[in-house]
């Protein structure tokens, strides 16, 4: 629903006052006209009154669509495409209700105005989709579910050009938007295919979805919602584990991993052949990466010996988490339930109540000398029934239990499960889910990933100083350099949203080179196959 | 045309248009013991040997899936299967040199056509009669002869890339860990060994359970695993077999000799779980309200009960612990307005408004009041039966769903099973044995028997109950019907008591 408040909200001036205080509003016009997509900045008389005139006019009719979608949305089959309610971001059923509360107000509405205008990388992620300049069914039958203010959530939509979905994005302004699956004919069609098989999924990206509520019975920290650096170490080493597997075992090249917002990341494998698995090998593949099982209570871990090839370097990439990050930081065994835990697992008796013994004595004894304890009284208690390869095998048991990923499966093994966008803002935090640098992972800060409020506030900054060193430069060059020699500056580029939006051109271009070197390489043999045709009709 | 249809040799056709290439008769040869079923039958035969056929292997294909919804190991399947097959559907090997051999094979032939036609009609029994098909090709492929076997496959063309000798070695140590051996340990076994490698996406099952190695998107495949890939290269064309006959049904030529038949031998062939969808398997006489819940469940399963207590502890479940239990609920006769009623007291913890902004849709969804064309024409999901509760959604860390006796550690089922009253200690004993040899089912009955065993002992010396109505329960709302029943004898006549088998 638009503002509809007649006069201009403190935002709107804003706006207004952001593109004014530019050097060439004309100029920025034209370019916008040129092609640029993303990060619009309009001419500052058009900024303020015709949007809310236009907001006005609509307003009616406006109503009456969202009502109408809304009952459409509930004939639906939310059941089987939604998240349910335990896997959404929200921890409990109380918490939703405040972030929404505080979204629907005129504030936060007129921010998200902005970063949908001014910030979110329209142009890379249609090609990130399409994956070719020109719109393809890759784009045109994608869906995507829009989640409105009024918590009714649109699912279905589909648009023909990035163009169409920036505008109905800026009309509805969802607080969230999910990427759904490619679908054999247009999602806004679907009610005109009487079977099932006519219109049906046929691609999406590969996903996973890494959560550390999951994590909640091994991390010390924090829990539910809450995170903090040190848990988010367990993020940490579940990337390093995946991608490497994803990379060597499964051949796939192009993954992009990204920040949830809150407190967890997802994985977008995007390489054409992951788009096309089906369900039974996306199955297939969390089932290839599930170690850590859920069973009620007792023993978490339970592989075959001796350990597949995937595992075993798995190993190799934790031990040293589990040293510095886990047993360190997390102290995990530091009460004595958890420490009986531990012992539980220990297969020998009689070294099991040495270490009880020893453990009791001393009370506040950190982990790390715990776990060195096992080996040091392993080593000289003379237990003849003690196996060292049952040893050995119980110790790398805790240490995927400690370490492992854990995933949410069903974000994987589904092809038409719907997952939050990249680039959206989480309602609860604001923080934007921005995509990690793989290769910059050990830097990554979950806490300090830049915020809708803190973009508004960076680019009025860079207006007030940077702004007027680009006019400085602008008088050096003289008067034959014309304000074209300076180079269009992005507003995304102006804000710490730079180096996540860069990173994700960077992958985009990637992936579409690879994408065209494959399309040429099929039309070739395509080619190919039609003279062959040619000749063997000829007789 | 004609002179085309003349030089193009018959076998370049697709196998998915063979089985609708033009009808020529051909006489069927049979040069292995396993088929793929890739060309339809075209010999005559008469219309006793086509109802007989049909339900010959029907029979076997009823007795299959039974042993697996009881939860049979593959060598118990074997074994109990054996006698059934030597009966209705023999198939022996080439080298028994037996006169019946072409009569046999042609029967397996033909049969599996006849019933292609019966169950190609909707997705759920095509479903099914892929899963059975495939079960009874897998027994038949594990006891073929290995050299007939090895043949067999060869026909098949299924272009496995074989993995050469450099290879082998360079990859010695990563392979020899997918059969079995340690690093470095007997390296000689995986040269020996037969690998191929293909895409991994064409062994999902191998993939999933770590039984193979991958590399750069190929699995390297053992030669005792590639059972699995002739297996799922058997489903893959059976399914799509099949949905090319449900298309060509319509268009079925014929002169209501065949049809009669052929839907009598579908309507044999229903789900299990399938009568307990609406009101109409509940039980008579009792009242089935929200209120009444609590009393009711001394009559449910553990899974339910287990379901119900974590319900009332945390006043909340997750979702699929809501999805198991409501429609378990409904299966017993639970009504929609009551359901509603049901859960919306059941959340006592949480508002209105969060209760029918994010719940009240689930449970009229179960309900089929609302969701797609099929969902409400369908009238929502069917309860599950324990087949689905042991294979789907293993519940993780929170989850209340599933089934005690296979997803719960051994103290805590006996915790459960000692608030539920079973304190036998032979009983609890049994229970664990059940439970480590994977029999589910047994440890569920077994639990039912304790707990109802005055009853059982009465209702077979009044005669109320025949020992068929008494088998292995594999749903759990027939554990709910039953031990109603059981328990509420007094109150009936004779006649109320009747259930179906």
């Amino acid at each position: 629903m638009p503002h509809s408040d007649p006069s201009p909200s403190p935002m709107e001036e804003e706006v207004a006052a952001v593109a004014g205080s530019s050097p060439q509003p004309e100029e920025d016009f034209v370019m916008v006209e040129a092609g640029e997509v993303q990060g619009v900045v309009e001419k500052p008389t058009t900024a303020a009154e015709p949007a809310s005139a236009q907001a006005k006019a609509d307003e009616d009719t406006e109503v009456e669509i969202q009502q109408e979608k809304k009952t459409e949305v509930k004939l639906e089959d939310l059941f089987a495409g939604m998240d349910s309610d335990d896997d959404d971001e929200f921890p409990s059923s109380s918490k939703p209700q405040e972030s929404r509360s505080a979204d629907t107000s005129d504030a936060s509405f007129e921010l998200l105005r902005i970063y949908y205008q001014r910030f979110f990388p329209w142009r890379y992620m249609f090609q990130w989709l399409n994956h070719s300049p020109v719109p393809t069914n890759d784009f045109k039958h994608r869906e995507f579910s829009l989640w409105l203010h009024n918590d009714a959530v649109m699912r279905y939509q589909s648009y023909n050009t990035s163009d169409l979905f920036r505008k109905d994005v800026m009309r509805l302004m969802p607080r969230r938007i999910e990427i759904g699956p490619v679908y054999t004919a247009d999602p806004r069609d679907r009610k005109m295919f009487r079977t099932s098989t006519a219109f049906q999924p046929i691609a999406k990206e590969l996903c996973f979805d890494i959560d550390l509520t999951d994590y909640d019975d091994i991390r010390t920290c924090c829990d539910k919602a809450n995170i903090c650096n040190k848990c988010w170490q367990f993020t940490t080493m579940a990337i390093k584990v995946l991608d490497t597997a994803l990379r060597e075992d499964f051949g796939y090249n192009h993954i992009m991993w990204v920040y949830s917002g809150r407190r967890g990341v997802h994985a977008w494998v995007c390489d054409k052949k992951a788009r096309a698995l089906n369900d039974q090998q996306r199955k297939a593949i969390t089932g290839y990466f599930e170690v850590v099982s859920g069973k009620q209570g007792g023993k978490k871990v339970n592989i075959r010996r001796p350990l597949h090839p995937h595992l075993s370097r798995s190993l190799d990439i934790l031990k040293d988490h589990f040293l510095k990050d886990v047993l360190a930081v997390q102290d995990p065994w530091q009460t004595p339930e958890k420490a009986e835990a531990l012992l539980q697992q220990i297969p020998d008796t009689e070294l099991r109540e040495a270490l009880r013994k020893k453990w009791e004595a001393s009370p506040g004894r950190a982990s790390t000398s715990k776990w060195a304890d096992i080996d040091a009284l392993a080593q000289t208690s003379a237990s003849s029934a003690l196996d060292s390869k049952d040893l050995l095998d119980a110790k790398q048991d805790i240490v995927l239990e400690h370490t492992y990923p854990r995933l949410d499966a069903a974000v994987s093994q589904k092809l038409n499960h719907l997952l939050k966008s990249p680039f959206v803002i989480h309602p609860g935090t604001g923080r934007i889910c921005v995509p990690i640098d793989k290769d910059r992972l050990d830097e990554f800060d979950p806490l300090d990933v830049p915020t809708l409020q803190g973009l508004v506030k960076e680019i009025d900054e860079w207006v007030e100083t940077d702004g007027a060193a680009a006019m400085a430069a602008v008088d050096v060059a003289g008067p034959g350099g014309s304000s074209q020699d300076v180079k269009h500056v992005q507003d995304w580029e102006k804000t710490s949203l730079k180096p996540y939006i860069e990173y994700f051109r960077s992958f985009v271009t990637a992936l579409m080179k690879d994408e065209r070197a494959a399309t040429v390489k099929r039309e070739r043999e395509e080619d190919g196959d039609v003279e062959i045709k040619v000749e063997s009709m000829d007789f | 045309m004609n002179r085309i249809d003349v030089k193009r040799p018959r076998n370049v056709l697709d196998h998915r248009k063979k089985q609708f290439a033009d009808p020529a008769y051909k006489e069927s040869q049979y040069p292995h013991r396993l088929n793929f079923y890739s060309t339809p039958p075209t010999a005559d035969i008469t219309l006793e040997q086509f109802e007989q056929w049909a339900i010959d292997r029907l029979r076997v294909l009823a007795e299959l899936e039974a042993c697996s919804f009881r939860n049979k190991t593959p060598a118990e399947t074997a074994l109990h299967m054996k006698p059934l097959l030597d009966k209705y559907l023999p198939l022996d090997a080439t080298s028994s040199n037996n006169s019946k051999l072409h009569l046999q094979r042609q029967k397996d032939h033909y049969s599996h056509f006849i019933l292609r036609l019966a169950f190609a009609t909707t997705e759920d029994l095509r479903r099914r009669f892929t899963r059975v098909e495939t079960m009874l090709f897998r027994l038949r492929f594990q006891g073929d002869d290995s050299r007939e076997r090895a043949a067999f496959v060869r026909t098949l063309n299924l272009d496995w890339e074989p993995v050469s000798e450099d290879e082998k070695r360079a990859l010695s140590p990563q392979l020899a860990t997918t059969i079995g051996f340690g690093y470095g340990k007997r390296a000689q076994q995986v040269l020996d060994e037969d690998w191929c490698k293909v895409d991994w996406m064409r062994v999902p099952d191998l993939v999933e359970s770590r039984k193979v190695y991958v590399k750069a998107g190929k699995a390297y495949v053992p030669g005792r695993e590639q059972q699995s890939m002739v297996l799922n290269a058997y489903t893959k064309r059976l399914e799509e077999a099949l949905e090319l006959t449900a298309r060509a049904l319509p268009r079925l030529d014929e002169d209501d000799r065949l049809t009669p038949i052929l839907n009598h031998l579908s309507k044999n062939f229903v789900a299990p779980d399938a009568g307990y969808t609406g009101t109409g398997s509940a039980v008579e006489g009792a009242e089935i309200s929200a209120r009444n819940i609590d009393a009711l469940s001394q009559h449910f399963p553990m899974c339910m009960t287990h379901l119900h207590r974590s319900l009332r502890r945390d006043a909340h479940l997750k979702h699929f612990g809501r999805l198991q239990y409501s429609l378990f609920l409904k299966g017993i006769g639970l009504n929609l307005e009551e359901a509603l009623v049901f859960w919306r007291s059941s959340f006592s913890k949480i508002t209105d408004d969060t209760f029918n902004k994010e719940y009240r849709y689930n449970v009229r969804h179960v309900y089929g009041d609302v969701g797609g064309d099929s969902n409400r024409r369908s009238g929502g999901y069917s309860p599950y039966s324990c087949q689905r509760i042991l294979t789907e959604h293993a519940p993780g860390p929170g989850d209340a769903h599933g089934c005690p006796y296979r997803h719960f550690t051994l103290e805590n089922l006996g915790t459960l099973l000692r608030a539920s009253g079973v304190t036998d200690r032979a009983v609890l004993q049994g229970v664990k044995e059940d439970t480590e040899n994977q029999k589910y089912h047994l440890a569920c009955n077994r639990v039912f028997e304790h707990l109802h065993k005055t009853e059982i002992k009465r209702a077979k010396d009044d005669g109320v109950m025949t020992a068929a109505q008494l088998e292995t329960i594999v749903h759990p709302n027939e554990y709910f019907k039953r031990s109603y029943l059981l328990k509420n004898m007094d109150k009936k006549t004779q006649k109320d008591v009747k259930m179906e088998g």
